[in-house]
């Protein structure tokens, strides 16, 4: 009996506003913190995002995924401005779960990894509205809601990286500034759009509830496919796919450590999530449509990015290519458009959160005791770090996708996933599994062995409190390597809904089920180009 | 839809596996065998250095048990192949077009060998995801079993011999670890149930080739061939990964209700009952070929194994001799259905795999003749026996293939071993400056060593000789003096074989001759090795003797009928999983004429070295170690073959220099520049551009809401106003007073239009 009362107050407890309420409520506690309690700032946003955490670890536990046919859960609706059919609504599923738990696990990762430099009350208030935007942003299912925090992060973002980053700071940060904010510009642009056609088309008042939307799919074809477009350029952007890739190199480069981990651990996903819940689900056709396009990008810039990557001087700037090649598998995988590879993707953002995140942290830690990223100048680091050599080995498998770690499994759904239907396409990115280890390896063989010289030989290993931040992240890279049943499961259903969603919106397709032989199979660009 | 309509109305049918859940508790619980090295592994790596002797102590102890449980599951294996009578699993098969083959799968039953050996499977699902079942599991069988007794045997004398090798090396502890680590992976691969379980393990030996090669990573040299070792795998890799995907959607074609299945038992016993297409099979077959080609050095991905000799060489034996480069000879073994067919291996006188085998065993035996470096010339034998077994399973040959890796492991391993007892002793490889003449001092390391090359030589009665004998035999060439009844034709390689088997001899007695032989020319003063290395050396010289006896011919008169072709027996399977193949005819000719070619390869060198040389020594009166006026000296065309050896065929002057330069450099540097020329530049001015029409629009647009917003932003965090003054000059602002307004507009005329 105590049980069921339990369960049920815990299903009233409003659990997705408190993520974004928790970490905002500590970013005011922080900036108004008195000025001579210097010490108590980053307790109090270690605190508060550690909250933010275990809130988000609960959602973990509590989350239901055997026998749960609602598409999401914990949802919770609030009017805001009931005029124009805004409302506080969140609600999170299988697809949008790990993400808020990744960002709930990295942030008092990264707080306590890195100390800033200066500043410390407004670094730490920024942080954690970052926090808030980032968690609004992936249980959001109010189109205005999700612009809002979309936009929000972008904020505490440019101070981070003008205020606290290193050399060439203030052009990276307004790059950064304004290439999203141009992306997104054209996103508010189709949010208000699909807001009134669909009002028009449905009858009755303006909304911007995205499962209401989503589902009546009552916008015409070619009009869904040029807002579709509106959305993907924000998100392509965001992500960022290629062509568009030219300000996260910079970013990531002039960012201050923990920037960096939380660009490329969350912010990047936030496109790749975008993609998902405001690509795929609320314009099923327009997404099967233009899927040759994106699986060509993706392929691109899997490709591209590890070429690229090859040859950087600078290892963090490295770190930053190697994103674009590893979100390019998540870009293919997303627009298969079957369980298999939509699941690997998602597991795939969660892998890349990780071990990016993990490796940007090494190679802060490097900087703090070199102050060179300049991979030259290292050389020999397994002498005097052995400790920080082992983190590194294992981090930057994990990130070449060796099997027993956890970038294999997201990886090889999403070749497998993407084999079915787009063969060729699968092929081409294998050569990016190959590509990965070169410019990785090579880097790695460059820092660490060799002989060591001068301030290298006398560089200091990982020191304790180092080792606790980083041993999280190496026991997750392993556990989801070995065993990741238990985060698929949690996927699978939502996934399953998504593509039959897709299914039933888009005519003429099916999640391919290969009954073909070699050589039959007809690639799905054909088909679509017929078909309109 | 056509399709899934053509799937209801067809009928369904199965097809016998040779396979069964039953057996043995030592058959049903094979995956202790990789747990165990792998609990070591991280126990050493914990608390390794605590330990009383760094601890090899807690490596030696796992693969104590680990080799003892092998050899009990090889007893069990034997009892369960000629008693068991369980029931046999089936798989269920959708039989659209493909009715006319469906009685095909029966021919399991009646081998040559009689009853069926049905392979024990087990099974645990590791994740599923839209109706896949991803599983691991263990696949007991001949093949199994073989290579169980063979990583084991091997693994564990390695790490007895290393225990004396390494001492007192800085990083003791980690080098036992990661053989540990790789003993369990390539336990984990030997007795993998599907294919992506073959892949997960094959890259993990990989990795622990790579930590290994690069154990002494201070030099450039170690730290670069690890690399290369590693990324031509990762080239290979790819072919596996293709490979494997291939398969699992070909296999689910033919499985009602299934989307393809990655099980090793069931793509075999589909591909081998004819019910795959020929052209998917070929494709997947040379896939699976390249991964082969890196993975087991075959021409022209070997490049890696020399190199490879950078490691420690009880690594070298171990992996770069003994196993790791022979789980592509494995893994074609075990995908042999797919390879079989998808190669059109019987009937036929010539194909890809028997071609890369055959080329590949006479490249290398070539180069290992111009090597100065004694583990370069292992590791060109190596190459060139990797190729002998390709070959073999290239032209039907199975049994002969899987037993010359049985005996080669034993004589390479043994060789390898001899070779670092040698450079124990002298503090160098190098065979012209710094040994000859150590067959006085370490008569231990001399005997075994000698034992080993006649065993490679292949001169009756060792092993070599056995194996070697049983793949001439089945390439089915020997058509002169009677028929061998092979799979097809193959008289290209068996003339290949035989141009090996001369040269290998040749090579082996340069090799003896100038590491035993002449005068000492080295510095200091050797000594024979500690026992920690002899027992090894010992215990694998008298398995290369006795273990070519496992497997006497068919027809052997001297030795009864019950001691013929036992580890065929054993080793073979007779199941739905595994094709039907043709098992040559010894023939009493053919061996005489191997043997006597085998002669006249050692007679060649030894005249050269052991005549000649030795004559022209004792004149100039030091220890020379080739004549000062050679062949190479005389001719030019002796010279430009030997350049082109020295050189290693250019093959890495064309991968380093040429192709692995072109990407890191200009391919690299070409998409940096357009990366950073038009793509960032084009971007930069279209900012530069917004910006400026934003100032100018600034003054035009509402400025109390952007102000508003600003504002509150600001106060959020601001404690000295900073930022505020920062976002009131910045570009911050006007530029979202452009996105309000142009959202607003765009959004009108979007409405307006569609």
């Amino acid at each position: 009996m105590n049980l069921i009362v339990a369960a049920s107050s815990s299903a009233t407890f409003p659990v997705l506003p408190s993520l974004l309420i928790v970490p905002t409520a500590g970013a005011l506690v922080v900036a108004f913190l008195p000025r001579a309690r210097k010490d108590l700032t980053k307790l109090v946003a270690l605190i508060f995002s550690t909250i933010t955490c275990a809130l988000s670890l609960w959602l973990l536990s509590d989350f239901e995924y055997e026998n749960h046919s609602d598409m999401f859960q914990f949802v919770s609706r609030q009017s805001w401005i009931s005029d124009f059919g805004i409302s506080w609504s969140f609600g999170v599923d299988g697809i949008s779960l790990f993400l808020i738990v990744l960002t709930g696990i990295l942030f008092p990762i990264a707080f306590l990894a890195v100390d800033p430099e200066h500043n410390d009350r407004s670094y730490f208030a920024w942080m954690l509205l970052l926090e808030a935007g980032v968690m609004g942003v992936f249980c959001s299912l109010d189109l205005i809601l999700f612009f809002l925090c979309f936009e929000v992060v972008l904020v505490p973002m440019y101070f981070l990286i003008s205020r606290w980053g290193h050399g060439n700071r203030s052009y990276a940060a307004t790059k950064f500034f304004l290439f999203t904010m141009a992306g997104s510009a054209l996103m508010l642009v189709g949010i208000i759009t699909v807001a009134f056609l669909h009002a028009d088309n449905v009858g009755g008042s303006v909304t911007f509830d995205l499962v209401e939307i989503a589902e009546s799919q009552s916008i015409t074809q070619g009009a869904a496919r040029w807002i579709f477009l509106t959305f993907a350029l924000a998100f392509a952007v965001k992500i960022p796919i290629f062509p568009l890739h030219t300000w996260l190199p910079d970013a990531h480069t002039e960012a201050p450590t923990a920037g960096s981990v939380i660009l490329a651990g969350v912010l990047l996903k936030l496109g790749t999530y975008g993609l998902i819940r405001f690509g795929l689900y609320l314009f099923p056709e327009a997404s099967h449509f233009f899927a040759p396009v994106f699986l060509t990008l993706g392929v691109v810039g899997i490709i591209y990015g590890a070429v690229v990557a090859a040859m950087q001087k600078d290892l963090k700037r490295l770190v930053a290519y190697s994103s674009i090649a590893h979100l390019g598998f998540i870009v293919l995988g997303t627009f298969a458009l079957n369980t298999e590879a939509i699941v690997g993707s998602v597991l795939q953002m969660v892998n890349h959160g990780i071990s990016t995140g993990a490796l940007f942290l090494l190679v802060g830690m490097i900087y703090e005791r070199r102050h060179t990223r300049q991979i030259d100048e290292l050389g020999g680091l397994q002498h005097s770090a052995p400790l920080m050599a082992g983190f590194f080995t294992v981090v930057m498998l994990s990130s070449i996708g060796l099997p027993g770690l956890n970038g294999f499994v997201g990886e090889f759904l999403i070749l497998l996933g993407t084999f079915t239907a787009h063969r060729w396409w699968a092929v081409v990115a294998t050569l990016g599994v190959v590509l990965a280890a070169l410019y990785l390896l090579w880097a790695y063989q460059r820092v660490f062995h060799g002989p060591a010289e001068k301030e290298n030989a006398e560089m200091t290993d990982l020191k304790t409190r180092e080792t606790l931040v980083l041993l999280p992240l190496l026991a997750l890279i392993v556990f989801l390597g070995v065993y990741p049943k238990p985060v698929i499961n949690r996927m699978e259903n939502s996934v399953k809904t998504l593509v039959v969603h897709i299914e039933k919106h888009v005519s003429g397709f099916e999640e391919p089920v290969n009954r073909h032989s070699l050589g039959e199979i007809k690639i799905d660009t054909q088909k679509s180009e017929e078909g309109h | 839809m056509i399709d899934l309509l053509a799937a209801t109305t067809s009928s369904v049918t199965s097809i016998p596996l040779g396979i069964t859940k039953e057996g043995n508790w030592f058959l049903q619980n094979a995956w202790l065998i990789p747990l165990i090295p792998a609990l070591s592994f991280v126990g050493i790596l914990f608390f390794g250095k605590r330990l009383p002797r760094g601890g090899s102590e807690l490596g030696i102890a796992a693969l104590l048990i680990v080799f003892l449980l092998s050899i009990c599951t090889g007893f069990a294996w034997m009892d369960h192949r000629d008693n068991f009578h369980g029931e046999e699993i089936s798989q269920t098969l959708i039989s659209s077009e493909h009715g006319e083959h469906g009685e095909h799968g029966e021919h399991g039953e009646h081998g040559e060998h009689g009853e069926p050996s049905l392979a024990v499977v087990n099974t645990a699902t590791w994740f599923i995801t839209g109706g896949v079942e991803f599983s691991v599991g263990t696949l007991v069988d001949g093949p199994a079993v073989m290579m169980l007794f063979v990583v084991t045997l091997v693994s564990l004398l390695v790490h007895i011999y290393s225990t004396d090798y390494v001492a007192g090396d800085r990083r003791f502890t980690h080098f036992f670890a990661f053989l540990s680590l790789f003993s369990s992976s390539m336990l984990l691969l030997v007795i993998s149930e599907n294919t992506l379980q073959l892949l997960v393990s094959w890259e993990l030996v990989g990795l622990c080739s790579f930590a290994l090669i690069g154990h002494w990573w201070e030099e450039k040299d170690n730290s670069n061939a690890a690399l290369k070792a590693f990324l031509t795998n990762r080239v290979g890799d790819m072919g596996l990964l293709i490979g494997v995907t291939i398969l699992f959607f070909a296999s689910g074609e033919m499985i009602p209700d299934s989307f393809g299945s990655f099980s090793i038992v069931t793509t075999n016993a589909l591909a081998s009952s004819g019910l795959l297409s020929h052209s998917t099979l070929l494709i997947a077959a040379c896939c699976l070929m390249a991964a082969v080609m890196s993975k087991s050095g075959q021409f022209f991905l070997h490049t890696w194994l020399p190199d490879a000799m950078a490691g420690p060489t009880p690594v070298s034996a171990l992996i770069h001799a003994a196993t790791m480069v022979v789980a592509g000879v494995f893994m074609i073994a075990r995908l042999y259905g797919v390879f079989f067919e998808g190669f059109s291996i019987g009937g036929s006188s010539i194909n890809l795999m028997a071609l890369i085998g055959g080329f590949t065993t006479l490249v290398g035996a070539c180069l290992a003749f111009v090597q100065r470096d004694i583990k370069k010339v292992l590791a060109y034998s190596t190459i060139s026996q990797l190729g002998y077994m390709v070959m073999a399973l290239g032209v039907g040959a199975w049994t002969a293939a899987m037993f010359h890796l049985f005996t080669h492991a034993f004589f390479k391993a043994c060789l390898f071993l001899g070779s670092g007892s040698v450079a124990h002793s002298v503090h160098s490889f190098d065979m012209k400056s710094d040994m000859g003449g150590l067959r006085k001092v370490m008569p231990q390391t001399f005997r075994t060593f000698i034992i080993g090359s006649i065993a490679l030589a292949g001169l009756p009665p060792f092993a070599g000789f056995w194996s070697k004998d049983e793949i001439l035999a089945g390439t089915g060439g020997w058509g002169i003096l009677g028929g061998t009844n092979g799979n097809g034709s193959y008289t290209f390689m068996l003339i290949m074989g035989m141009i090996t088997a001369a040269l290998t001899a040749a090579y082996m007695t340069r090799c003896v001759y100038l590491t035993f032989f002449g005068e000492f020319r080295g510095h200091g003063h050797p000594h024979e090795s500690g026992p920690r290395i002899t027992i090894p050396l010992w215990i694998l010289a008298v398995l290369a003797i006795f273990a070519g006896f496992l497997n006497l011919p068919k027809g052997f008169q001297l030795v009864p009928k019950s001691l013929q072709e036992r580890f065929g027996h054993y080793v073979e399977p007779v199941a739905g999983y595994f094709p039907e193949i043709a098992h040559a005819t010894p023939s009493w000719s053919l061996a005489i004429v191997s043997t006597i070619v085998v002669i006249a390869g050692i007679s060649l060198a030894w005249n050269y070295y052991f005549v000649k040389v030795e004559k022209a020594s004792k004149e100039s009166g030091k220890s020379l170690t080739e004549l000062p006026d050679g062949l190479t000296t005389r001719l030019t065309l002796a010279r430009m073959g030997h350049t082109l050896l020295v050189n290693k065929y250019y093959l890495d002057h064309l991968y380093t220099g040429i192709i692995t330069r072109a990407v890191k450099e200009p391919i690299a540097e070409l998409a940096y520049r357009s990366n950073q020329e038009i793509l960032d530049r084009t971007v930069d001015t279209f900012g530069r551009t917004a910006v400026k029409i934003g100032q100018l629009n600034y003054e035009k647009i509402d400025q109390n809401l952007v102000d508003g917003f600003v504002n509150a932003s600001g106060r959020i965090s601001s404690d000295s106003g900073e930022e505020l003054r920062k976002i009131q000059s910045g570009k911050v602002q006007s530029y979202a007073a452009i996105l309000f307004a142009a959202a607003t507009i765009l959004a009108g005329l979007l409405i307006v239009i569609v």
